[in-house]
Parts: structure tokens; C-alpha cells; sequence
């Protein structure tokens, strides 16, 4: 008896030293990611953007609402960026600092492609997830659904409630959530039904757990690589989206900016020889949707199991 | 072939009265009329203007009404801001307008994105294909919005080659900047998925058969290789239409071309629900075709596809 337990200590312990060695997939994974050169530029890009977006109110020496009466109506000769008056950006034609601007434009549009992306992704998962697993007619009746409202011209809606409903921040968040979703759910019933007659989702049905259950805790984490992938892609096709709208407009409302708005602002005054509030915010835009891209493709790479 | 066609026609047209019944089911939710302003209006006057425009009718009845108008006699009904105008006037104005610069932004994008896809997998990790996949990375963030005052701001403002803005009645200086802005992300897609493909299908055996009985380079490519290439370039055709469309509005608003987008925004800024549903509409309707020609033509190129 004691020899057995000496035994069985010696044997988990082995087992335990076992799955250190062993590589999971996220490990991999990751691995894969670090490797590769574009993904790991992005990933630094996003570090920096989100750094800027974070900390940069830290260094601005001017808040983003106040007007500096020193260069309003000389904003093109004297309002450059400029180490000595503490504009790093310049100022924008109303004579604000275009620094602290662009750090809240950066803030409100990371903001609006996460919280967009995490609407798309939640609602995609579980309406494409559902009618994977349910299949038969239910699968067939709301795929249909999907490929209807996929032939619609979703900008055109979208600024419709935009108008109708106000444009707040949460009808922007809501309305980009749901219009983007379709895709998503595309994806995830794709999978679903590659996944639904593996041995374990049959082992789970057998033992008697209920199918709402069955996605919860063995189809949705089996996703997670291919959500992540699409999540990542998603979020600069939101920061667009958004930056669209704004630049037409119809987005998001003084004084609140976003990098759309800014740029729209810097465009409508680049004549005027301003060319920095022009240039500043279209860094930001690029070196955001860049991070994404890269970072997103990365993990396309890294997680396809495909390419190994 | 033709059940097909018929079969994807018959998704096609449920697919349009959906859009229209939701589109009027969200002007209707919405808080507030069409004609809530700053200065409230007398009851009776308000009273008024819901009979005339035929809002005081039950839900069911005035979708009724507008889709059998639409549908019978193409009319979107009065404007809801510019009393003397209908949607239809509006819509007439500004539609030739963005059709003009939309076709050749359309044509510019496939035939500039498939030769330089195709020149650049044929030379594949040449200079040629490095600038190729350089363009198009680019291009992913250099949407039309901040193509449009990239493009103003060189050729306008620094050259001076060319108008910044205005249409004149199509006049090839005016129409240059605006197919620019538009095609270019588009194209670079295009380019992308092209030089993607044709790398791909010149691996195929069909390809080695073709150049082991001696055929030559250009035939090779023109005859056996661009057209299986082709499929995944025709199944982005349906997105990047969508994109175009949605593009136009930036196009219109900021070159001034005085097409349909500018009525677009204007009317959202008005909160002029007619002129934006009947755009909306007009939109969908023209996707919805697109798709459908799309769908029969991959269905026509690619035999394998039974449905």
C-alpha cells in the first residue's frame, strides 16, 4: 500500500513534468505570431498607438477644449507644431491644441472599433453557433435570414439610425454591432458544423447535457482561434466604418472627435496651409488600421492550422 | 442554368420588400416625426401635414401604399423638407451623375487590379511584384475618404494640374480625381486576390499540360489560366460594388460633383426620411441586381457549381 502510493506520487509527478514539455496550441501559437516579422511590427504599432491613446493626455500641455487666443485668426502662420508654445500637433482652426484632440480622436476610435467588434463577435457567435447546432430547417431558415440582409447596402442603414435614433455614441456602438455580425455568423456555423459530430460533442449529448450547455462549454471555446482571428480583423473595418460616417458629418458630435473627424476637419482646411491638421490625425488612422491588419493577419497565420 | 437564375431572382425580390418594409419600419420607430423641429407646430397644422403626407393611416396601410407606388408607377413619393420636390426629382438630378463616375471607377478598378494581379504573380518576387503587393498593402488603409484630400492636396493645391472639385457636365478633367479616389482601394483589393489566384492556378496540372505540349507563355496565361483565376476575383465584384456605392457618398460631398450621395447626406442632416429611404432603396435595388449578375456569372464561368 505505501509502495503503491509512492508509485502513483512518482507517476503524476512524471505526468505533471510530461505537460510541461508538451507544447499546447495557443503555445504554438504563439510562438508562430513572434516569428513572424509583419505581425510583431504591428503588434508594436498597436503598443504605441494604445500608449498614445492612454498616456498621451499625460504630456499634452493644453486640454483639448481650450482655445489658445495667441495663434486664433494667425492659425496658419503661427499655429505649426511647435516645441516652444507646448502645440507638438500644431492647432486646429478654432486655434485648440490638435495634440490633446488627437489623442481623444485615437481614444473614441479605438473605443468604437473594440466595443463595435465585441458587438459583432457576440452576436455573430451565438446566432451563427445556434444555427449550426440546431441545423435542419432552423439552420436553413436563418442562414436565409443572413444572406438577405447581406445584400443590403449597410451604410446607408446605418446613417439612417444614426439620424432617426440621435447620434450618440451607443446608437454609433450599437448600429456598427449590429450591421457587422453577418459575417461573423458566417464563420462560426461554418465551424459548428465541422465541429457538432466530432467524438466529444457526442460524448457530451450521450452523458445528457443540454444543448445550450453543449455550446456554452464545448463548441464556443473550440472558436475562440477562429473569433480571435476575425475579432482582430474586424476592429480596423469598424475604426473605417466610423471614420466614414464621421468624416461625412453624420458621426460622432462636438466635442467629442474621432480620427474621422479630424481628418475631415484637417481636409476641409489643408488649402488654407494648414497641412498639419491634416497630416497629424491620417498618421494616427494609418498606423492604427496597420497594427490591426498586420496583428490580425499574424494570427490568421499563427492559429490556421492549415500552414504548419 | 435558367433554374438557377430563376432560383437566385426569386431570393432577390423578397430580399428588396424586406429592405423597403424595415427601412419604413425604422423611420416610423423613430422618436420624433418628420417634422419635429426646433419651433413646435400647432396640433391642428400638425394634423394637417400627417394627412397630406399620408401619415396619420395605419402602419400596414402606408407600406401598402409606398411599396404599390414604387413598385407600379417607380415613385418614391414627395420630399418630406423641400415641399415643392419629390424624391423621384431628387433622385433624377443627382442619379447620371454618380452612375458616370461609378461605372468608369468600377471599370478602372477591375482592369488596372487584374493586370497588375496578373503581371505581378507572373513575375512573382520580381520588383514589379514587390511595388504590386506594396500598393496594395497601402492601399488597405488609404480609403476613399482620405484618398479624396490626399489626391486634392497634390494634383490641386501643389501642381495645380487639376480641379479640386465640380462636375461641368462630365468633363474629363473633373471626372479624373474623383474615379481616382474611389477606385484605388478597390483596385489595390482587386490586384491582391488576383495575383493570389493566378499564383495558385498556375500550379494546377492544367497548366503544366499546357506548357509541356509547347503552347506558348501568352496563350497559356490568356486562355488557360486567367479564367479559373478569375472566380475569386468575380466573388469580390458583389462586395467591392457595395463599397463603390457607399463610396460615392464621400465622392459626392467632397468633390461636389452634385450627385446622389450629396442629396444623401444632405437629407440625413435634414431629416428628410423620404429622400433618404428612397436613396437607401434605389441603393439596395441596384446591389441586389449587381448580385444577381454576379451570382449568374460565377455560375456561368464555373461549371462545377450546381445548385
Amino acid at each position: 500500500m505505501v509502495h503503491d502510493t509512492q508509485r502513483m506520487q512518482s507517476l503524476a509527478e512524471r505526468m505533471a513534468e510530461d505537460e510541461v514539455a508538451g507544447r499546447s496550441l495557443w503555445a504554438d501559437a504563439r510562438r508562430r505570431f513572434f516569428s513572424n516579422k509583419a505581425a510583431v511590427i504591428g503588434l508594436a504599432l498597436l503598443a504605441f498607438v494604445a500608449a498614445f491613446a492612454l498616456f498621451g493626455g499625460q504630456f499634452a500641455q493644453w486640454s483639448n477644449e481650450e482655445l489658445d487666443y495667441n495663434v486664433m485668426g494667425v492659425v496658419a502662420q503661427e499655429g505649426g507644431p511647435s516645441l516652444a508654445n507646448g502645440h507638438y500637433f500644431g492647432v486646429d482652426e478654432l486655434g485648440r491644441d490638435l495634440f490633446a484632440r488627437t489623442v481623444q480622436g485615437t481614444q473614441v476610435s479605438l473605443l468604437v472599433g473594440l466595443v463595435g467588434a465585441l458587438v459583432a463577435v457576440v452576436v455573430g457567435t451565438i446566432y451563427g453557433a445556434t444555427a449550426g447546432y440546431v441545423g435542419g430547417r432552423v439552420d436553413a431558415a436563418m442562414m436565409r435570414a443572413v444572406d438577405v440582409l447581406m445584400a443590403i447596402p449597410y451604410m446607408f442603414v446605418l446613417i439612417l439610425i444614426l439620424v432617426m435614433y440621435g447620434r450618440s455614441m451607443i446608437a454609433l456602438f450599437v448600429g456598427l454591432g449590429l450591421i457587422s455580425w453577418l459575417e461573423m455568423s458566417r464563420i462560426v456555423r461554418g465551424q459548428t458544423l465541422s465541429l457538432k459530430n466530432r467524438e466529444f460533442i457526442e460524448a457530451a449529448r450521450a452523458t445528457g447535457v443540454s444543448g445550450v450547455t453543449i455550446i456554452r462549454r464545448h463548441i464556443v471555446p473550440n472558436l475562440l482561434g477562429v473569433i480571435a482571428v476575425y475579432a482582430t480583423l474586424l476592429v480596423p473595418l469598424m475604426i473605417l466604418t466610423e471614420s466614414f460616417i464621421s468624416f461625412l458629418g453624420l458621426g460622432v458630435q462636438e466635442p467629442l472627435t474621432s480620427l474621422g473627424a479630424l481628418i475631415s476637419q484637417g481636409a476641409s482646411t489643408m488649402a488654407y496651409g494648414t497641412i498639419w491638421q491634416l497630416a497629424f490625425p491620417l498618421l494616427f488612422f494609418c498606423l492604427t488600421l496597420f497594427g490591426f491588419f498586420f496583428v490580425g493577419d499574424g494570427l490568421r497565420d499563427a492559429l490556421d492550422p492549415k500552414d504548419r | 442554368m435558367l433554374s438557377y437564375s430563376l432560383k437566385r431572382l426569386a431570393i432577390a425580390v423578397p430580399t428588396l420588400l424586406i429592405l423597403i418594409v424595415v427601412s419604413f419600419v425604422l423611420m416610423h420607430a423613430a422618436p420624433g416625426g418628420p417634422f419635429t423641429s426646433e419651433r413646435e407646430l400647432p396640433p391642428e397644422v400638425l394634423a394637417n401635414l400627417n394627412a397630406k403626407y399620408g401619415l396619420d393611416q395605419p402602419l400596414w396601410r402606408q407600406i401598402v401604399t409606398y411599396v404599390w407606388g414604387i413598385l407600379t408607377e417607380f415613385d418614391f413619393g414627395p420630399s418630406f423638407v423641400y415641399k415643392d420636390r419629390t424624391v423621384n426629382e431628387i433622385i433624377a438630378q443627382g442619379f447620371p451623375v454618380t452612375l458616370t463616375y461609378g461605372i468608369l471607377s468600377f471599370l478602372v478598378a477591375v482592369a488596372v487590379g487584374v493586370t497588375l494581379g496578373v503581371v505581378a504573380a507572373i513575375r512573382q518576387n520580381s520588383l514589379l511584384d514587390y511595388l504590386a503587393v506594396g500598393v496594395s498593402i497601402g492601399a488597405q488603409v488609404l480609403p476613399n475618404f482620405v484618398m479624396a484630400p490626399i489626391l486634392v492636396l497634390v494634383f490641386t493645391l501643389w501642381l495645380g494640374w487639376l480641379p479640386g472639385g465640380g462636375w461641368q457636365g462630365g468633363q474629363w478633367q473633373y471626372v479624373i480625381l474623383p474615379v481616382i479616389a474611389l477606385s484605388t482601394s478597390f483596385m489595390a483589393s482587386i490586384a491582391r486576390i488576383t495575383r493570389s489566384s493566378m499564383l495558385e492556378t498556375l500550379n494546377l496540372n492544367h497548366i503544366r499540360t499546357a506548357r509541356a505540349k509547347g503552347l506558348p507563355e501568352r496563350r497559356v496565361i490568356l486562355h488557360h489560366a486567367l479564367k479559373p483565376a478569375m472566380l475569386p476575383v468575380i466573388s469580390y465584384l458583389g462586395p467591392a460594388f457595395v463599397g463603390m456605392i457607399t463610396g460615392s457618398v464621400v465622392v459626392d460631398v467632397y468633390f461636389s460633383t452634385g450627385g446622389i450621395g450629396k442629396a444623401f447626406v444632405d437629407s440625413a442632416l435634414n431629416r428628410d426620411y423620404a429622400v433618404m429611404m428612397g436613396v437607401t432603396i434605389l441603393m439596395g435595388a441596384l446591389t441586389i441586381l449587381f448580385n444577381l449578375v454576379v451570382d449568374i456569372l460565377y455560375g456561368w464561368i464555373d461549371p462545377k457549381i450546381r445548385y
